[in-house]
């Protein structure tokens, strides 16, 4: 129990003092997972929209398969991208094995479905008559388009927020392709589950501390979003 | 000059005829009225002709040019259009984004944009409410949005469904003003849908009668209202007393009709032996109660049957071996001393008869 409320105040003074290494891991964490979030949306919004607005055969079917894959286990991610970007890999003459830049393209893989399935979610939560209203008002067919995901833009925002939850917050992904290199690819998941082995429990708690805490915004910020 | 014609348009919808054969056109600067129950067809309609569903067949013209099959044609087209719809839908911005958002489609410049803006603001008087979310607004307060951004854009032409049809009185007062004014100010197309005759009447130069899919007649309000030329036209304008009879004589246009053993003299083009419909407006009507000397040719002596008191006024049932309806003042019946049982006489012109033909 000593040992706990000592880590606990020593993890207090980490944050408030800004230790530099916890602030670095900090740092990168939010960088990677922004990135990989931002990379994902610009992918997501624009195929989003044309599986909602195109009618296609199998429609309900592909849609399906991508909420399926809002829960794929995090190591199975990994397993795929270590297949692919391994020396021996079809990818593996880019050399990208345990760099920040893997654990961007292995979070896209990870976050997109999410995006992806919220994102067309949101867009059939947009009343029909917009489309109709705005092309009644002279919009092109890519300007109507472009203002049902404008009414959609508060869901929308949700969808990345949910994706950028996922990211920040997995382990198994960025510990498999990312390999916890101190300075170069370290995040706070993958530091606190190799600094609690250790026995460094103060940098884990901090760390742990962080991660929650960013996790409250994203609710708060989700939370007021969906209010709209 | 014809701004946009229908030729020979179908719609279907699921199997079901919704519109039949409607061929129709309407000039600039026109005020076409369409009058018809609900479910007749009139919102389709206006959408086939604001080029956002395509007809079943048939073909929709704009200023002259065929525009089923061309998107581009379709989107010019339709800039050159406006539609309130019957429950306008508001985007999730502010009152003058909303207003804007027609102008910048339109590739306008930003300073034309808040010129237009603010004037079309002005115009239905929601200048202070600019910058509020539009979906906060009451719903007359969200119907004159929607005819300000139909009109920010000074469309050719003005599609306007129902337009007070779910409004109260004061703020429908409103909107007809300002329908009113853009109307006359400049000098647009306007084609209203509207199951409300009186409306129909005061804006309109034409109305055209939608019933079930059908374009029955189209024609001024004075013609429409006075002579329909079927049943159900004469029906849905609320010509009460619809008698059938059959042509006895008939000199130039002077007939005589038998309806029941007693006879009406009319002016119309028909023919000896024609089955038809009389077709008498109740406020034609004039009552005594002796046989006195009148200008009216048609004199008929009945029992008073039924008295139902309408506001100001009273409405009259009468037996004169048909039934005839009639109006007449609270204060002419007060000093006829009317009520049931009582013998009067009802006179009324030969021009004031409407005179159709029965098929049967």
């Amino acid at each position: 129990m000593d040992q706990l409320l000592h880590g606990f105040i020593r993890a207090l003074q980490l944050i408030v003092t800004f230790d530099p290494e916890v602030m670095e891991i900090t740092g990168r964490t939010l960088a990677i997972a922004l990135s990989s979030c931002i990379i994902s949306t610009i992918i997501c919004l624009p195929l989003g929209s044309l599986i909602h607005f195109k009618r296609f055969a199998g429609k309900r079917i592909l849609v399906n398969v991508i909420q399926t894959f809002y829960s794929i286990p995090t190591v199975v991610v990994g397993l795929v991208v270590f297949l692919f970007f391994s020396r021996i890999g079809p990818l593996g003459v880019f050399n990208l094995m345990f760099t920040p830049t893997i654990m961007v393209i292995g979070q896209i893989i990870l976050v997109s479905p999410i995006v992806l399935g919220l994102v067309i979610a949101a867009l059939s939560g947009v009343d029909k008559g917009v489309f109709e209203t705005a092309s009644s008002l002279g919009a092109s067919r890519f300007q109507a388009t472009f203002q049902v995901i404008k009414e959609a833009r508060f869901a929308i925002f949700s969808a990345v927020t949910m994706g950028f939850g996922r990211a920040i917050s997995e382990v198994g992904l960025a510990l498999m392709v990312g390999g916890n290199i101190r300075g170069f690819t370290r995040v706070i998941t993958t530091a606190i589950s190799l600094e609690t082995a250790k026995g460094d429990i103060e940098l884990s708690i901090a760390l742990g501390i962080i991660l929650i805490f960013m996790a409250l915004l994203v609710n708060i910020v989700i939370n007021r979003f969906q209010q709209k | 000059m014809t701004l946009i014609e229908t030729v020979n348009v179908f719609q279907n919808y699921d199997g079901r005829d919704i519109l039949r054969n409607i061929s129709l056109k309407i000039g600039r600067a026109e005020v076409l009225a369409l009058i018809g129950p609900t479910g007749s067809g009139k919102t389709t309609l206006i959408r086939i002709l604001d080029l956002l569903e395509p007809p079943y067949s048939g073909k929709v013209f704009f200023d002259g040019v065929d525009v089923n099959n061309s998107r581009i044609q379709q989107l010019e087209a339709r800039r050159r259009m406006s539609y309130v719809q019957q429950k306008p839908l508001v985007f999730t911005m502010s009152v003058y984004d909303n207003i804007a958002c027609g102008l910048r489609w339109r590739h306008m410049k930003s300073t034309i944009v808040k010129l237009k803006t603010e004037e079309a603001l002005e115009l239905v008087g929601m200048t202070s409410y600019k910058n509020r979310n539009a979906k906060t607004l009451s719903g007359g307060e969200t119907q004159r949005i929607a005819i300000a951004r139909a009109l920010v854009t000074e469309p050719e032409i003005l599609f306007l469904d129902e337009p007070t049809a779910n409004l109260d009185p004061i703020s429908s007062a409103k909107v007809e003003h300002v329908i009113h004014d853009a109307i006359k100010e400049k000098k647009i197309a306007v084609v209203m849908a509207t199951h409300d005759m009186v409306q129909g009447q005061q804006l309109a130069t034409r109305i055209g009668v939608l019933l079930d899919g059908e374009l029955m007649q189209v024609g001024s309000p004075s013609e429409i209202f006075s002579s329909p030329e079927s049943k159900k036209v004469a029906e849905f304008v609320g010509i009460e007393n619809m008698l059938p009879g059959t042509v006895i004589e008939c000199e130039d246009n002077l007939l005589t009709i038998d309806i029941g053993g007693s006879h009406i003299q009319a002016v119309s083009n028909h023919s000896m032996g024609d089955h038809v419909y009389v077709l008498i407006r109740p406020e034609d009507i004039t009552f005594s109660l002796s046989a006195n000397v009148t200008s009216a040719r048609n004199r008929l002596h009945g029992t008073i049957t039924k008295l139902t008191a309408m506001g100001p006024l009273m409405r009259l049932e009468i037996d004169c071996g048909f039934l005839l309806l009639g109006l007449i003042t609270r204060s002419s019946a007060a000093d006829l001393d009317l009520e049931v049982g009582k013998d009067i006489y009802a006179s009324f012109k030969a021009t004031a008869i409407h005179v159709i033909k029965r098929w049967n």
